[in-house]
């Protein structure tokens, strides 16, 4: 039998808000524990919560972007649980009453389809603490620092079918709210976390199987790996005979497995009531108009400007609109060099090889967009060639010197006087009579080859600095004289 | 023999008679002696107390005084103050001392009132009778078998004794009104939203309400006066200007128009407080009111409707008491489910369990709809028969509670039955109107309180209908038996 | 609406509340009486009434988004039961 996957995401964007959703306590990563929670955070007797004019702000952007119903009337719920890093004994969400309704996003399947994913709703949410289980003689240490940090909590449609569609999924999520700058998009500091819900069914079958719960992946590579386990792992067990039973599973990343949670499982009954220390939030018209109004460019209308101004493929242009950082950085060098090819090219070849081997995002480059900008304007005015430009950024990556600086000190200026490449010309053929010989026996196929020796030996003469096809022009010339 | 009021001691403290410090010094020697019998403190301040006296005394030679500047007063242990041990009433929060303040207690931090001490209430203000204070019973000073009433018990007492002209207290379905009436003193729950609840330990968040309690409306006046406004940290307070609660008590009554719901005079009040309020009816009557005959036709409906939204509330308002930031932990927990169970289970007391478990009920999964919504309707139901009424009449009258004080232990065995002695206060608190209880007689020897409800936001109004009544009555200066002497 | 053990140790496990035995047969009592009283509520009819969840239908405030608390971690730190380098100790948590 062949199988279908069922996949819809529930992400987690922490807000890019100053304070916390419900306090005056600073939204920090990293502090030393429980130093940014206050009374609200802490759940102290007597404290009471009031909400961040921002967070609501970023949540009504966020539905606007995703062309989304904006509730006019959100209501506040709690829900009820005891944990030790959930200090007030609930968790202050939106169940019934979200502020986002129905909406949706496009995703890039591959170089020309396109798929439309359902965004059932989003709500805002407090986070909690975090639990730490490194031996205190035996005990759980808990920091509260991260407990009412404002949440987006986004719910997606079960429309994706593959751990790619899920992929691609999350990062149009991540270019949108890294776009609208209402999320930093760090994943590695949690900022972004989802939680996959997943099913398999027949192909064909309408009704949707028996669905397990993916909990708190934080990296794209995760989402498709959980994602592509689980699968594998109901898909093997409905084949043989067994049955998927509803469950809250963890992806393991060490071990690359995932592991049920059944501790999370027991008695869930989350007591929801609406909050009686928050009132219904309310907001009009032109609250939302005024929002509407003041969106920036978003991903999927910056990709096709970059198709229609810059004249980029779909697909250059879609990988570079996805990530806010990777757009602006384009759109620097771009200006810098006036060539938006080989702008594309560069970012998301050399830069992006070198980004990923050090692990560092676009927004952190040691390169900056004014030096790559710079680096293509001299191949563009062949002060530098290909191989020299190689070198320029290699230099660039270890140091913040100006490139025309670079270029002098590493004498990487292209050599465009003949007389000079003549001379090194003159000089590897007299220096190199064996060479010359067998090249001149050759029969012509071969010569083609051989020519790169000598080719060789006159860059290196000069150090690199001498125009390639000027050498080979001129190798030509002399050698066949020869013959 | 007289106990001086709030507004007389202020008058002393102006004029010079005594200063803040001598008077201090009276009132804490008078509770050192006289409390053992009331047990209406769970703390007393007497160092922090002495410290602000002076400091009040001072600003007064300095010419910053306000009208509560030097005045003694007491928090209802239920107020967070910054350093003095706030308890609730519980064993959970016995060694709780909060690195912070109430608004309230701020406010008359602010205006200079010097803090006497904490009172005693029933454990998290869950009680009408103080029966179910960690720290003890409380006793009425008008007879020491009968309870004070609660929560707001130890407030009531010490105003009543005269350990203290005034306190605060809080009011989620009677615990101003209840024991002031049982005490005999004046005490007033504002609007929902006019007082702030910051600081303020929560019962049932979208019901409780702080207040002050006093000998008289004016004393109460004066105390509002500092205690209301707006505050940013409470999302429920109210953004509106606060009326000067003095300007207007010496209007007259001429055309006030009372309204008396005749349910509230039906089966199951007791003849003496029945003829006290017709009594006290009459003598607005003579004040130039005129009386009408109103229907509220869903107070019998008001307890379900309470004791499903205040312990719902509740449940989830006091599952912050586990055991890991503040407050009882249990000795040597296997685990941490133990830790949660035993922690609550040793650190709360039986009718805080009770009303957790009733709330834990009422959420629960397929219960939602038939208990804490249908309650909501209901509350609204509520309201809109207020409205209503409101619109035909200034003011509502009644009793404040079916019989006077009854004695200790009569009714602890049967939860309900304590439960319907609250019958007339609770609406008030589901429709979020100001009601105060004030002095209006007594039945064998236990004060009878009338309460008044009103408008949203009507209690300038209600305190001068309370201080003309006040002018011509002396209910409201009648002494205890076992109260202090003169003290000042 | 009767209540038995059943329901009252699954009530008390969601409140974690340990309950004894004594404790459980008052439970089953003073509940059911509680529930009974409640009970009166359903008679009416409220199909066309909106809840009533805050008296004033206010609708809620914003804050705005600045930071405006001191550290006080020494003060609260002291409150705890039981803490070591800053953090709150709770018996282990399995997940």
């Amino acid at each position: 039998m062949s199988w279908e996957v069922v996949i819809g995401l529930e992400i987690h964007a922490q807000l890019a808000t100053r304070s916390k959703l419900f306090s005056g306590a600073a939204v920090t990563f990293g502090a030393i524990p429980n130093t940014h929670a206050t009374l609200v955070d802490l759940g102290m007797p007597g404290a009471l919560p009031v909400l961040n004019e921002s967070a609501l702000k970023m949540a009504v952007q966020f539905g606007v972007a995703i062309d989304a119903e904006i509730k006019q009337h959100s209501v506040f719920t709690r829900k009820n649980y005891f944990y030790p890093d959930l200090p007030k004994g609930y968790q202050t969400s939106q169940m019934d009453e979200p502020i986002v309704g129905q909406g949706y996003v496009d995703i890039q399947l591959d170089h020309s389809r396109c798929k439309r994913i359902g965004v059932t709703r989003a709500h805002l949410e407090e986070d909690a603490g975090k639990s730490l289980h490194e031996n205190f003689t035996g005990m759980t240490g808990i920091d509260l620092n991260r407990s009412s940090t404002p949440l987006l909590e986004i719910v997606s449609e079960p429309d994706m079918r593959s751990a790619a569609e899920a992929v691609a999924y999350m990062r149009k999520i991540h270019s949108i709210v890294t776009t609208l700058g209402i999320c930093d998009g760090n994943m590695a500091e949690g900022s972004m976390r989802c939680d996959a819900n997943v099913s398999i069914r027949p192909v064909g079958a309408v009704k949707l199987g028996t669905r397990t719960e993916l909990k708190n992946i934080n990296s794209f590579r995760f989402v498709e790996r959980a994602i592509m386990l689980e699968a594998e792992r109901q898909i093997n067990l409905l084949e043989a005979g067994g049955v998927v039973v509803q469950e809250t599973r963890l992806y393991d990343s060490e071990h690359n497995t995932t592991r049920s949670m059944r501790s999370k499982e027991e008695a869930n009954d989350y007591r929801y009531f609406p909050c009686p220390d928050l009132l219904p939030v309310h907001i009009d018209d032109d609250y939302i108009a005024n929002i509407r109004a003041q969106l920036p460019e978003l991903p999927d209308q910056r990709c096709q400007r970059f198709i229609d101004v810059y004249g980029l493929s779909e697909y250059d242009a879609s990988v570079l609109s996805a990530n806010r950082s990777m757009a602006d950085y384009f759109e620097v060098v771009q200006r810098c060099c006036n060539d938006p090819k080989a702008s594309a090219n560069w970012i998301m070849g050399e830069l992006t090889k070198y980004l990923n081997e050090h692990h560092i995002d676009i927004a952190d480059a040691p390169i900056s967009a004014p030096q790559l900008g710079q680096l293509l304007k001299r191949i563009a005015d062949n002060t530098i060639h290909g191989n020299a430009a190689k070198i320029l950024f290699e230099a660039l990556w270890h140091s913040d010197d100006d490139v025309d600086k670079i270029i002098v000190n590493k004498g990487l200026k292209q050599l465009s006087d003949v007389g000079a490449i003549e001379t090194m010309v003159d000089e590897v053929i007299s220096t190199h009579v064996d060479q010359v010989q067998q090249y001149i026996l050759a029969p012509a196929p071969r010569r083609d080859r051989m020519l790169g020796f000598f080719v060789g030996r006159v860059m290196q003469a000069s150090k690199g600095a001498a125009n390639p096809s000027q050498v080979n022009k001129l190798l030509l010339q002399k050698l066949n004289r020869l013959n | 023999m007289s106990i001086p009021t709030l507004s007389q001691i202020a008058h002393g403290l102006s004029t010079g008679h005594f200063s803040s410090e001598e008077i201090t010094c009276d009132l804490l020697a008078d509770i050192v002696a006289k409390d053992k019998q009331y047990n209406s403190f769970i703390t007393i301040t007497k160092t922090l107390a002495l410290v602000q006296a002076r400091a009040a005394d001072q600003r007064r030679s300095q010419g910053r005084a306000a009208p509560l500047t030097g005045v003694p007063i007491a928090h209802k242990d239920i107020f967070c103050t910054r350093g003095i041990r706030t308890s609730c009433a519980s064993r959970m929060l016995d060694n709780f001392v909060p690195p912070y303040e109430s608004t309230v207690s701020q406010r008359l931090l602010d205006a200079g009132s010097v803090c006497l001490g904490k009172t005693n209430l029933d454990e998290f203000a869950m009680g009408s009778s103080n029966e179910t204070s960690y720290y003890g019973v409380v006793n009425n000073p008008w007879d020491l078998d009968a309870v004070p009433g609660g929560s707001s018990g130890g407030s009531t007492v010490a105003v009543a004794a005269g350990l203290v002209p005034g306190a605060t207290g809080t009011d989620t379905g009677g615990s101003i009104r209840q024991p002031a009436s049982f005490c005999g003193v004046t005490g007033i729950k504002p609007t929902y939203g006019r007082v702030s609840r910051f600081g303020i330990i929560a019962y049932a968040s979208s019901l409780d309400q702080a207040g002050p309690i006093a000998r008289t409306a004016e004393d109460v006046a004066l105390m509002l006066n500092v205690m209301a406004g707006f505050d940013q940290q409470d999302s429920t307070s109210v953004d509106r200007a606060v009326d000067d609660y003095c300007a207007q008590l010496e209007q007259p009554l001429k055309g006030l128009k009372i309204g008396l719901p005749k349910e509230y005079f039906g089966p199951g009040l007791d003849d003496g407080v029945a003829q006290c309020i017709l009594s006290a009816v009459q003598d607005y009557e003579r004040l130039g009111a005129q009386i009408l005959d109103i229907s509220l036709s869903k107070l019998p409906l008001s307890i379900a409707a309470y004791y499903v939204i205040a312990s719902a509330e509740a449940s989830s308002n006091l599952s912050r008491y586990d055991g890991v930031r503040y407050g009882y932990r249990c000795d040597q927990p296997t685990g941490l489910l133990d830790m949660y169970c035993r922690s609550r289970a040793e650190g709360f007391g039986t009718e805080v369990k009770r009303r957790i478990m009733v709330g834990t009920y009422a959420l629960s999964e397929g219960y939602f709809d038939a208990y804490y919504r249908k309650a909501q309707c209901i509350r609204r139901l509520i309201k809109n028969e207020f409205e209503h009424a409101l619109a035909q009449v200034d003011v509502i009258m009644g009793p404040v509670t079916p019989t006077p004080a009854f004695n200790q232990g009569s009714k602890t065995v049967n939860p309900v039955g304590m439960y319907l002695e609250d019958i007339y206060t609770l609406s008030a608190n589901l429709a979020g109107i100001p009601a105060m209880s004030v002095p209006a007689g007594f039945v064998s020897g236990r004060p009878v309180g009338l309460q008044i409800m009103g408008n949203y936001f009507a209690e300038a109004q209600l305190l001068q209908i309370a201080h003309q009544y006040q002018k011509v009555t002396d209910w409201h200066l009648q002494i205890p038996p076992h109260s202090s002497q003169e003290c000042a | 609406m009767t209540l038995v053990d059943t329901d009252i140790k699954k009530i008390a496990h969601l409140a974690r509340l340990q309950i004894s035995q004594n404790e459980l047969i008052d439970y089953v009592n003073s509940l059911g009486s509680i529930l009974a009283l409640v009970d009166h509520m359903q008679q009416v009819n409220t199909d066309d009434v909106e809840p009533l969840a805050n008296p004033l239908d206010q609708h809620q405030r914003l804050r705005v988004d600045q930071v405006t608390t001191v550290n006080q971690h020494d003060e609260f730190m002291a409150l705890a039961p039981v803490s070591d380098a800053g953090l709150y100790l709770v018996p282990k948590v399995i997940e």
